[in-house]
């Protein structure tokens, strides 16, 4: 039964939280007018059941009446708009990506994502840069920001654990950034259709100890020489 | 469709037509809006079935992944489900196909096409169409589209498999897609498809401006006259944008051009924007008939003035307005200017305003009435109920930052079938048992109703309403086999649960199958008002009424069209054609309520 | 690949006429699958043995060879576990005495073309460890090929020749096989497993059964040639290809021998033949027969 539950996932990204705060207030909000519209409804059709005898009322409306339930929906939807607004504008504004973020740039193609890291000179497009397939590895204590690259079709960058959606488009850069609050391996999803192969598009976020992630850069770098660069952000 | 055309030819009514027409003439190029209305009933009634049996598909899929479609799946060619197992190109094609024959072949035309002919002219009082004979083009351009958009299983490649939505450059470039011939097949059949809703449209647009009878001012018009002329304004201005942007994605799939294809320096994300400038006018499109239908089955079973006419036509007409200014909202992932998607977060939630105010009207229309559970009015009220969980899983989505999380996953699939279907699909219920005694003489079976209707309405609850969990879950939409996620499996459970469910909703549709054909030849005569209803098709003489309509002249209009239970008259119902000298005055009058406004 | 879109295009509206016309569609060329052509009659092999000729070569590889590629298989275990930690890229395959493997090695010209040859035993493609066995294979002309899952795992063949009719069909499940065919001869197909980038092979397509794949060691045989001066070609997907014409002598033995070396590497392959676009006759024709 536990599928059922109109609860989140615990969330693994420092915006996650506030994502969900806001889940759960419209949820709320809905879930109440929900329950009030629906149980109306059964009520008036319970009470006002034709019964052999009694006629409708002849009423066409009531102006007061309109204007509250114009007025008050409108009140809470706005609401929602105006809480949704800052929060939407810290997650997807490039401006916002922190300056001290770890630059990763990911190259979607049909089905696979190939994630470039800087190397220890923290700079993309250099020779130390070196690329894993279908692994992203991310330190905690330090927000990561993607450069989202496409070489074919558009495909979608979703980390369900971490709240974060974002769409990859061929010929575009899209960013996207985050802070992770625990570690652990988490799911990475293609959530745009992408073509036959779209349901195998898949990876996993590693987030490491930020001394374990120093180790696990050691062992990727003996690696093969490094692909041709990829264009700097 | 010939033998679509013969099988409506079977039933005769016992109306003396004016004029002797050939068979041909009156049953398939036939120039009569009720003709019409029937062949356009007809096709895109077969057109569900096709939909339906494709979602059955999909779910058997994402029910039991990979295992072979009992019975028939020995039918399936080596290129689709060898041996009945669904391959994902395959399953692709059918969340595509299936999309897009509900959309453009069955809930479009079973709103526009059947409702559109039928009642408009009906209701204005009109002889018939402004233009009859472009009604009749418009009905058998749409008959070549469907015939493209069926082969399209049969070429090499399959069917197109880039969703109804068509993102390029999926859709652009068969290298990204293995589909060629089904991606044009796909384009050319809707650019056709166009021009019939174009058609379809000018008439309904001119009709309703020019043909009212004396008397039927615009505040007089029923609710779904109302619904389906704002309809058709949408239509008139957004098709012609789809048929642009068809046309540009025609041009890069075949002739090597570059709008939308990024390798030759396209901009993919202009495909977004032309398909959802046209897209999101279309969601009302394909609801905002529905609302029509529906407000008058509630006002009638309810014997009772709808509450707010006025403010329901304000409401239509605004939520037709915003529906031009929220587009973005299904690209706020997209990669679009984020600056953007705080616009189109307001201007999308602001939306719901009306929708409120429709529904509180349809509940203040409830409230003490006199409410007869009929077919017609079960699926109204299932439409009340259904589209309140649609409109407000919506607010969800329209709020950015939670759309983040939720974007294409089973909780949108669940929100636009909560629309789509509790909305769309109930009121076309509503409609076709409203009305079926208008069309074809006879009464639908009312307890073959009732039982297709509480079928149908806990299955279809049970299919949609746990897909807003699995959304909630992280579960992508349209993904093949979401076993291939670790996090996904233990939902298989409640995929293999909706997938019964679906299988039971798709099998009550039988009923009302045998229903409607039944009762077509074996129902109980209708008599001319079954329904007591006070607009003018049930004053018509004959089911259906004969060419021309009105043979007794041009109806005089004295008042609206909801007068129910009026304290004027001794019965529960005052239609618009009675002069006010002719009302059986009651001896006593009812007391007049404290929120009577006018009359 | 652009032009044989155009190409393909232009053959569109014509299909749609025939699909209005009632025709079911898919008319256009021959059928990019089913079975071999010749199935039913049997041919007799158009050359007598006893006056046939044949080839014999090696190809060689000089120069240092790249270390082998690995591949990053720990995305999927069901692979992984098949190749152990050492897959690699097939691309250069060296012999220990320097012997170049994975060329294809194929009569190119000189052929007469009214021979026909019988069908021979059907080729197979087989996907096994995340990997396509062979990695370059040969087929001739309207024969089926056999492509096949051994792996219990999706994967998509993704064809894309220029000439012929390309298709990009999946496997979801292990042991799932289809045939298709090639109808038009050309050198080389690549195909791409999209699922796993490293996932490549390459099939020549030829009219004739002349043609073959050296092995590590770089050694080749063709034979019941009819005598007679030919064009044979040698095909490596990093290095390119190289023509020699040799003249076989009736009932007896030619030698020939092809060197690649390092250097040539980084040189455009030649991936099937270029396309022509002729407006007049509304067919695609080889750049070569022009």
């Amino acid at each position: 039964m536990e599928n059922w539950s109109w609860l989140l996932d615990q969330s693994a990204s420092t915006v996650g939280p506030e994502i969900d705060r806001l889940y759960y207030w419209i949820l709320w909000i809905t879930g109440i007018v929900f329950v009030a519209t629906e149980v109306t409804l059964v009520w008036f059709l319970v009470k006002y059941r034709h019964r052999e005898g009694r006629k409708a009322e002849y009423i066409h409306g009531n102006t007061k009446v309109e204007i509250v339930w114009t007025a008050v929906p409108a009140v809470i939807v706005l609401w929602i708009a105006l809480a949704s607004r800052s929060l939407w504008a810290e997650i997807k504004d490039p401006a916002h990506i922190p300056p001290n973020s770890m630059r990763v740039l990911v190259t979607a193609k049909q089905f696979e994502w190939n994630v470039t890291y800087p190397g220890p000179d923290e700079e993309l497009g250099t020779g130390d840069d070196f690329t894993v397939r279908n692994r992203l590895d991310i330190p905690m204590g330090r927000p990561t920001a993607l450069l989202l690259q496409s070489e074919d079709v558009i495909h979608s960058f979703f980390v369900p654990l971490f709240r974060l959606k974002q769409d990859v488009v061929p010929g575009m850069d899209t960013h996207m950034w985050f802070e992770p609050t625990r570690t652990g391996v988490f799911p990475i999803g293609c959530a745009e259709l992408c073509g036959i192969g779209h349901t195998r598009m898949r990876g996993t976020l590693t987030v490491h100890a930020a001394a374990d992630y120093q180790t696990w850069v050691n062992e990727q770098l003996p690696a093969p020489p490094a692909p041709p660069a990829p264009p700097a952000p | 469709m010939a033998t679509t055309a013969a099988t409506s030819g079977h039933h005769d009514t016992d109306t003396e037509h004016h004029h002797k027409l050939g068979f041909i003439r009156t049953y398939i190029f036939s120039t009569d809006h009720k003709m019409i209305a029937k062949q356009f009933l007809i096709v895109s009634l077969l057109f569900l079935l096709l939909g339906g049996l494709l979602a059955g598909l999909v779910r058997w899929q994402l029910g039991f992944p990979g295992q072979p479609i009992p019975f028939i799946g020995g039918l399936f060619s080596d290129t689709t489900a060898p041996g009945g197992i669904v391959l994902p190109e395959f399953y692709n094609a059918l969340v595509t196909m299936h999309a897009t024959f509900m959309i453009f072949f069955a809930i479009m035309p079973l709103l526009v096409g059947v409702w559109g002919n039928f009642l408009i002219p009906l209701q204005i009082g009109a002889p018939d169409m402004a233009f009859p004979r472009l009604n009749t083009a418009s009905f058998w351009i749409s008959v070549p589209a469907g015939f493209l958009m069926l082969a399209s299983f049969f070429v090499d490649g399959g069917a197109a498999g880039a969703g109804w939505t068509a993102y390029a450059p999926l859709s652009a470039n068969s290298e990204y897609s293995g589909v060629h011939m089904g991606q044009i097949l796909w384009l050319v059949s809707l650019t056709i498809l166009g021009f019939s809703s174009i058609t379809g449209a000018v008439n309904y647009v001119t009709t309703v401006i020019n043909m009212r009878a004396p008397g039927m001012t615009w505040f007089r018009l029923p609710l779904p006259v109302w619904a389906l002329f704002i309809t058709s304004w949408l239509l008139l201005l957004a098709i012609p944008i789809l048929t642009g942007g068809l046309i540009m994605l025609l041009f890069d799939q075949t002739i090597g051009t570059g709008f939308f294809n990024a390798p030759t320096d396209g901009e993919p994300l202009l495909w977004q924007h032309i398909f959802w400038y046209f897209g999101h006018p279309e969601v009302y499109i394909l609801i905002l008939p529905a609302m029509g239908l529906v407000s008058e089955v509630i006002s009638n079973r309810s014997r009772k003035p709808i509450f707010g006419y006025h403010a329901m036509v304000i409401a239509i007409a605004s939520i037709a307005f915003l529906g031009w200014v929220v587009w973005g909202h299904h690209m706020f992932q997209s990669g679009m200017n984020p600056l953007l998607g705080t616009t189109f977060m307001i201007s999308t939630i602001v939306i719901a305003v009306p929708s409120a105010i429709k529904t509180f009207n349809w509940m203040g229309t409830l409230w003490r009435g006199d409410i007869h559970f009929d077919a017609p009015m079960l699926h109204a009220l299932a439409f009340v109920s259904m589209f309140v969980i649609g409109g407000l899983s919506g607010i969800f989505m329209a709020s950015a930052p939670v759309d983040i999380y939720i974007h294409d996953t089973y909780f949108i699939v669940a929100h636009l079938h909560y629309v789509l279907f509790g909305g769309s699909l109930f009121g076309i219920f509503a409609g076709i048992t409203f009305w079926f005694p208008k069309m074809f003489g006879r009464m639908m079976s009312p307890t073959l109703g009732k039982i297709h209707f509480w079928l149908t309405f806990v299955a279809y609850n049970a299919v949609f309403f746990p897909m807003h969990n699995l959304g909630l879950k992280g579960h992508m939409r349209r993904i093949y086999d979401p076993n291939q996620y670790e996090f996904l499996q233990p939902l298989q459970g409640l995929n293999t649960f909706i997938t019964i469910a679906a299988f039971v909703l798709i099998s009550s549709q039988l009923i009302f199958a045998v229903n409607f054909f039944w009762s077509m030849y074996a129902g109980e005569k209708a008599v001319q008002n079954p329904w007591k209803s006070n607009t003018l098709e049930w004053t018509a003489a004959g089911h259906p009424p004969g060419h021309g309509n009105f043979p007794g002249g041009t109806p005089r209009v004295h008042r609206g069209p909801y007068e129910y239970s009026s304290p004027k008259s001794t019965d529960d119902f005052l239609p618009q054609i009675v002069p006010p000298d002719r009302v059986l005055r009651p001896a006593v009058p009812h007391e007049p309520s404290p929120l009577v406004t006018g009359d | 690949m652009v032009e044989a879109r155009g190409l393909r295009g232009l053959v569109a509206p014509s299909l749609m006429a025939l699909v209005l016309a009632g025709c079911g569609g898919g008319g256009d060329e021959a059928p990019a699958e089913g079975g071999s052509p010749a199935a039913g009659a049997v041919i007799e092999h158009p050359v007598d043995a006893a006056t046939a000729g044949s080839i014999r070569g090696t190809v060689k590889f000089t120069g240092t060879a790249p270390a082998a590629e690995k591949i990053d298989m720990s995305d999927e275990p069901t692979c992984a576990s098949s190749q152990g930690a050492n897959a690699v890229r097939h691309t250069v395959m060296v012999g220990a005495d320097g012997g170049l493997g994975n060329v294809f090695v194929y009569v190119k010209e000189g052929l007469d073309p009214a021979l026909k040859f019988p069908a021979g035993e059907q080729v197979v493609l087989d996907q096994q460890g995340c990997e396509y066995r062979p990695h370059v294979m040969g087929l001739t002309a309207g024969e089926s090929l056999k492509v096949k899952n051994s792996d219990a795992l999706l994967h998509n063949i993704n064809a894309t020749p220029t000439l012929n009719r390309g298709f990009n069909r999946s496997q979801p499940q292990q042991n799932m096989e289809f045939d298709v065919a090639f109808t038009t001869p050309e050198v080389m197909i690549p195909v791409r497993c999209d699922v796993h980038g490293w996932m490549e092979a390459y099939i020549g397509v030829t009219a004739h059964p002349y043609r073959t794949v050296t092995p590590e060691a770089g050694t080749f045989t063709l034979d019941r040639l009819p005598a007679g001066t030919y064009t044979l070609e040698a095909w490596h997907e990093k290095y390119g290809t190289q023509t020699q014409v040799v003249v076989v002598p009736a009932s007896g033995m030619v030698d020939v021998a092809f060197t690649f070396d390092a250097s040539m590497a980084g040189r455009p392959v030649p991936m099937g033949p270029e396309l022509v676009l002729d407006m007049h006759a509304g067919t695609a024709r080889r750049a070569s027969q022009q």
